[in-house]
């Protein structure tokens, strides 16, 4: 820590005068990784050596409203909100400049349909702030906080509840959303807008939002080369997470807990998906994770615990699975479309009603040293690996399959039967679909 | 009939195969728990032997019982009894101790590791429940069969049989069913087979509390509708009290007919 | 006191009784016999409830007793084969009987004079034979009920107790109570039955003493008699 502050000392010094400055020490103590330093050198050579000012809002100062403080703000002056009452909306900002309330002032947007914070710029950041009542429009994208164009940019620290929609943010590079709070009752998809809603973005930082509540917790829509990370995506009425044709991006250490209908990945390349955690997605059509048309990712390290379905996967391929705990699942993996060229390896399947589960030729995939609760082989060498290979798939996975209703028959005694019989010798269970190397012990067993 | 069921549980309580029964759970509880001691995960492995268990231990117990004691059986109807009353009571008295058995087998072990302090306390009383209620079931099946079939051999094989039916068959002929009758819409042909079969009926509403009641969603609405909500674990529990209600019914009807 | 009317009974295509008729008055043996499978045994279990007639009336003291059961209490019976819970001792099941039965009972009497005392605490499945007739004498003999019924009473006694038996039911005789027997030792019939019930095909063919019998037969020997009596 020391080491980091020296580091930051210099620019401290260089910065003094700057309003950057509470922002720079608070992320110097948390931390921050490397490529945020990057970040905040952008700042450093965006931004001149010129004089900065500061503008103070509230009820009893000269500047009693934020829009006539960013109106007589220059780039790189410093706002800052006291705590109150602001009933504003579409408060544009413009400008280079540093809005930050001081104990939560609350910005109410009085269920108007027009975004809060409008913004356009470069170099700018926002937090502090409780965003309240964003109005519902079913035409326009209305959010407490809108971003278009702009870039090198954070905002952090922020509450949001009634909102809309909570971010949209379109066309943006460099951007770090940090440690937002987006609480929203959604009930009907319909009727509910998305958390952290990113169009057309390009290496952009999400981490450690909450967002609960709200359609989709966090949306991602053509966007790359940006990071999720730490984010807690909890009850959302539809996704925790949303990825469509996003390639290369990085999501990790997430947890997504009780949404409708899990997390959704599709038509993207080149994703890195690891230690997050995707739990108690239980619903009729839920899942912990949904794969749709991805390639070439890699999914390692992460937890699926009790989801209807913990990964289905939909015509991918070229993914590398390693490390993955699947606990007391409905299904562990589904595949529902051809995959090809898939790698499982070093995965837990534990206690899954169906470890797998497919219904076309799943012969290219490879399952190899997983661990099976199911396995019931022995290891007469001791080496760690069961002496007879796994078959992952039973026979009445394969019947549920063709006909959903025998599910019912889950548990009983003649399941039981057919599915040994059909292990000691296939018929309709693919003879090549198996683990030759099954791990007698689970692979870094949870606490 | 209090008198008559005093001396059957007194008599079972002090036969061997009640103490084999007794020992054979309270070592399953101690080995599930001992293997791992998660409780949730005893339970379902749990389930999976009560619901195949208890009704063939009821069969055999019953028919045996019957048949083993059908002499006491004519000194106690040459005594001023009703004679439904003997009958019930030893009914009452075989499912009694096995219901016993079953509770103290499973849950010395059960509290022993902590069941109170656990979220399984209600999924483990659920599995009580319905143990208990197959015990009842199955016992007055059995006793039904013994008091029709004289032969002492055929009877053992026509409950036994039952069992097989129930417990396997059944859900064979099932699932062919379903299988065939792919096209149509099945949620309710599925509930009411369902309700046909105690054994199935019983793993079900384990089952929802367990770990189907989402995937229950894929084999259509009704089946969730109705398994999911009170209402219908209201129906369930009453559906198989009729599962005994129906078979005493009939076995007092056929003893006002039967000759000894 | 006992009055059976028209009594029909079959097992399946099988006629046991075929409008049997029969009036036992109060006090007194009657040996009820007749060859295999005459229905002497259905007979007595029509009596006890445990058979349903297909048709007909069974009264005692003029009441019916058809799917009745409190008559029971003024009936005593000693069963065929003494078959009890393996897993109870002696004064258990005396004990579970005498409390299934709202009457006095003197069951410490007949123990001694079968010397069951050593017995007491064995398990029922451990006695021999004879010892489970005895046991099923006392059970039968140590209630005062008007009726006594025993079916095959000698069965595995040994002499002694042939003869405490004997002294038992001319003791129950003398006391005015009636008793039915069944048995295919005539030796005890000759010496005790004060009338004969002899049934075949399932009716009453021949009812009266053995002088009656043995005078109506041309016979002396009980035996030969009844023998008569079948050809």
């Amino acid at each position: 820590m020391s080491y980091q502050c020296s580091v930051f000392s210099i620019q401290c010094s260089a910065f003094s005068y700057q309003f950057v400055i509470p922002t720079v020490l608070k992320f110097s103590r948390e931390r921050t990784t490397r490529n945020f330093l990057l970040l905040f050198f952008s700042f450093l050579f965006s931004t001149t050596f010129s004089q900065t000012k500061t503008i103070n809002v509230c009820a009893t100062c000269d500047v009693k409203t934020i829009k006539n403080a960013i109106k007589i703000a220059k780039d790189n002056d410093t706002i800052f909100v006291k705590k109150g009452i602001y009933k504003e909306h579409k408060i544009n900002v413009n400008k280079a400049i540093h809005i930050i309330g001081e104990d939560y002032p609350i910005l109410d947007g009085e269920n108007k349909t027009e975004s809060i914070f409008a913004i356009k710029a470069a170099n700018f950041s926002i937090s502090g702030f409780h965003f309240k009542n964003v109005g519902m429009s079913y035409t326009k994208e209305i959010a407490a906080i809108f971003i278009s164009k702009s870039n090198n940019f954070v905002i952090k620290d922020n509450k949001m509840d009634h909102v809309f929609y909570g971010f949209i943010l379109q066309r943006t590079k460099y951007g770090l959303l940090q440690n937002n709070k987006i609480l929203g009752e959604s009930k009907t998809e319909a009727t509910s807008g998305n958390g952290i809603h990113l169009w057309k973005c390009e290496n952009m930082r999400i981490e450690k939002n909450l967002v609960s509540g709200m359609r989709d917790g966090i949306y991602l829509e053509f966007v790359t080369d940006s990071h999720v990370s730490h984010n807690t995506s909890i009850k959302n009425v539809r996704y925790g997470l949303h990825f469509m044709f996003s390639h290369k991006n990085e999501y990790h250490h997430n947890e997504f807990k009780r949404n409708g209908a899990g997390v959704a990945v599709m038509f993207s390349k080149f994703i890195k998906m690891h230690h997050n955690t995707f739990h108690y997605n239980w619903g009729t059509a839920s899942y912990g994770l949904l794969l749709k048309e991805i390639n070439d990712a890699e999914i390692t390290d992460n937890v699926f615990e009790q989801n209807t379905i913990g990964i289905n996967i939909d015509g991918c391929n070229r993914i590398t699975y390693k490390n993955n705990h699947f606990i007391r699942n409905g299904w562990a993996l589904k595949f529902t479309g051809g995959c090809y060229t898939n790698l499982f390896e070093y995965n837990n399947f534990m206690h899954n009603a169906f470890d797998l589960s497919y219904n076309s030729r799943l012969n290219d995939n490879k399952f190899e040293a997983n661990y099976w609760s199911e396995y019931n082989g022995y290891d007469i060498d001791k080496n760690g690996i069961g002496d007879v290979a796994h078959r992952p798939v039973k026979l009445f996975s394969y019947v549920v399959n063709k006909t959903p209703e025998t599910l019912v028959l889950l548990r009983s005694l003649f399941v039981d039967i057919i599915n040994f019989s059909e292990k000691v010798s296939p018929v309709f269970t693919p003879d090549n679909l198996k683990d030759e190397k099954p791990l007698m012990k689970p692979i870094n067993p949870l606490e | 009939m209090l008198k008559i069921l005093k001396y059957s549980i007194f008599d079972l309580l002090r036969s061997r195969w009640s103490y084999v029964y007794f020992i054979f759970y309270l070592l399953l509880g101690f080995v599930l728990l001992f293997l791992n001691s998660d409780i949730n995960k005893a339970v379902i492995t749990l389930m999976n032997i009560i619901i195949v268990l208890t009704p063939l231990i009821g069969t055999i117990f019953g028919v045996m019982y019957y048949y083993n004691s059908k002499e006491f059986t004519e000194l106690l109807l040459a005594q001023p009894i009703k004679r439904s009353k003997i009958f019930m009571g030893q009914y009452l008295g075989i499912a009694l101790s096995l219901t016993l058995s079953l509770f103290l087998g499973l849950g010395i072990p059960f509290v022993f590791y902590g069941l109170f302090k656990s979220a399984a306390i209600f999924d483990f009383s659920l599995l009580i429940v319905v143990g208990s209620f197959l015990n009842f079931i199955f016992v007055a099946l059995a006793y039904n069969i013994a008091l029709s079939t004289e032969n002492r051999i055929k009877g053992f094989g026509y409950a036994i049989l039952m069992w097989l039916f129930l417990a396997v068959i059944y859900d064979g002929i099932f699932m062919i069913s379903l299988i065939m009758f792919n096209e149509y819409p099945l949620d309710k042909f599925s509930l009411i087979a369902t309700m046909f079969n105690p054994i199935d009926l019983s793993r079900i509403l384990i089952l929802l509390k367990l770990d189907i009641s989402a995937l229950l969603g894929y084999t259509g609405a009704v089946f969730k509708d109705f398994f999911g909500t009170n209402f219908g674990f209201i129906i369930s529990m009453f559906i198989l009290f009729l599962w005994v209600f129906l078979p005493v019914l009939r076995m007092k009807f056929k003893l006002k007919k039967k000759d000894f | 006191m006992i009055s059976i009317k028209n009594l029909h009974k079959k097992f399946g295509k099988l006629t046991v009784l075929d409008g049997l008729d029969l009036e036992i008055n109060k006090g007194g043996i009657f040996a009820i016999l007749g060859p295999n499978g005459s229905g002497k045994t259905t007979l007595i279990k029509c009596l006890l409830g445990m058979v349903i007639p297909n048709k007909g009336e069974i009264k005692i003291d003029d009441k019916s007793v058809l799917n009745k059961w409190e008559y029971r209490n003024n009936l005593n019976y000693l069963p065929q084969i003494a078959n009890f819970p393996t897993n109870l001792s002696v004064s258990e099941l005396i004990n579970m009987v005498k409390n299934l039965r709202p009457k006095q009972a003197n069951e410490q009497e007949l123990i001694d004079l079968f010397g069951l005392t050593p017995f007491l605490n064995k398990k029922l499945g451990n006695l021999s034979g004879g010892t489970k007739q005895k046991v099923n004498l006392v059970l039968t003999f140590m209630f005062d009920s008007e009726l006594i019924i025993l079916d095959e009473p000698t069965t595995g006694l040994d002499p002694i107790a042939l003869i405490h038996l004997k002294e038992l039911i001319q003791k129950a005789k003398t006391n005015g109570k009636t008793i039915l027997i069944t048995t295919h030792i005539m030796s005890v019939v000759d010496e005790i039955a004060d009338e004969i019930v002899f049934l075949l095909d399932g009716k009453i063919y021949f009812k009266g003493s053995v002088t009656a019998l043995k005078k109506q037969t041309n016979q002396t020997n009980l035996e030969h008699a009844i023998a008569e009596l079948m050809s």
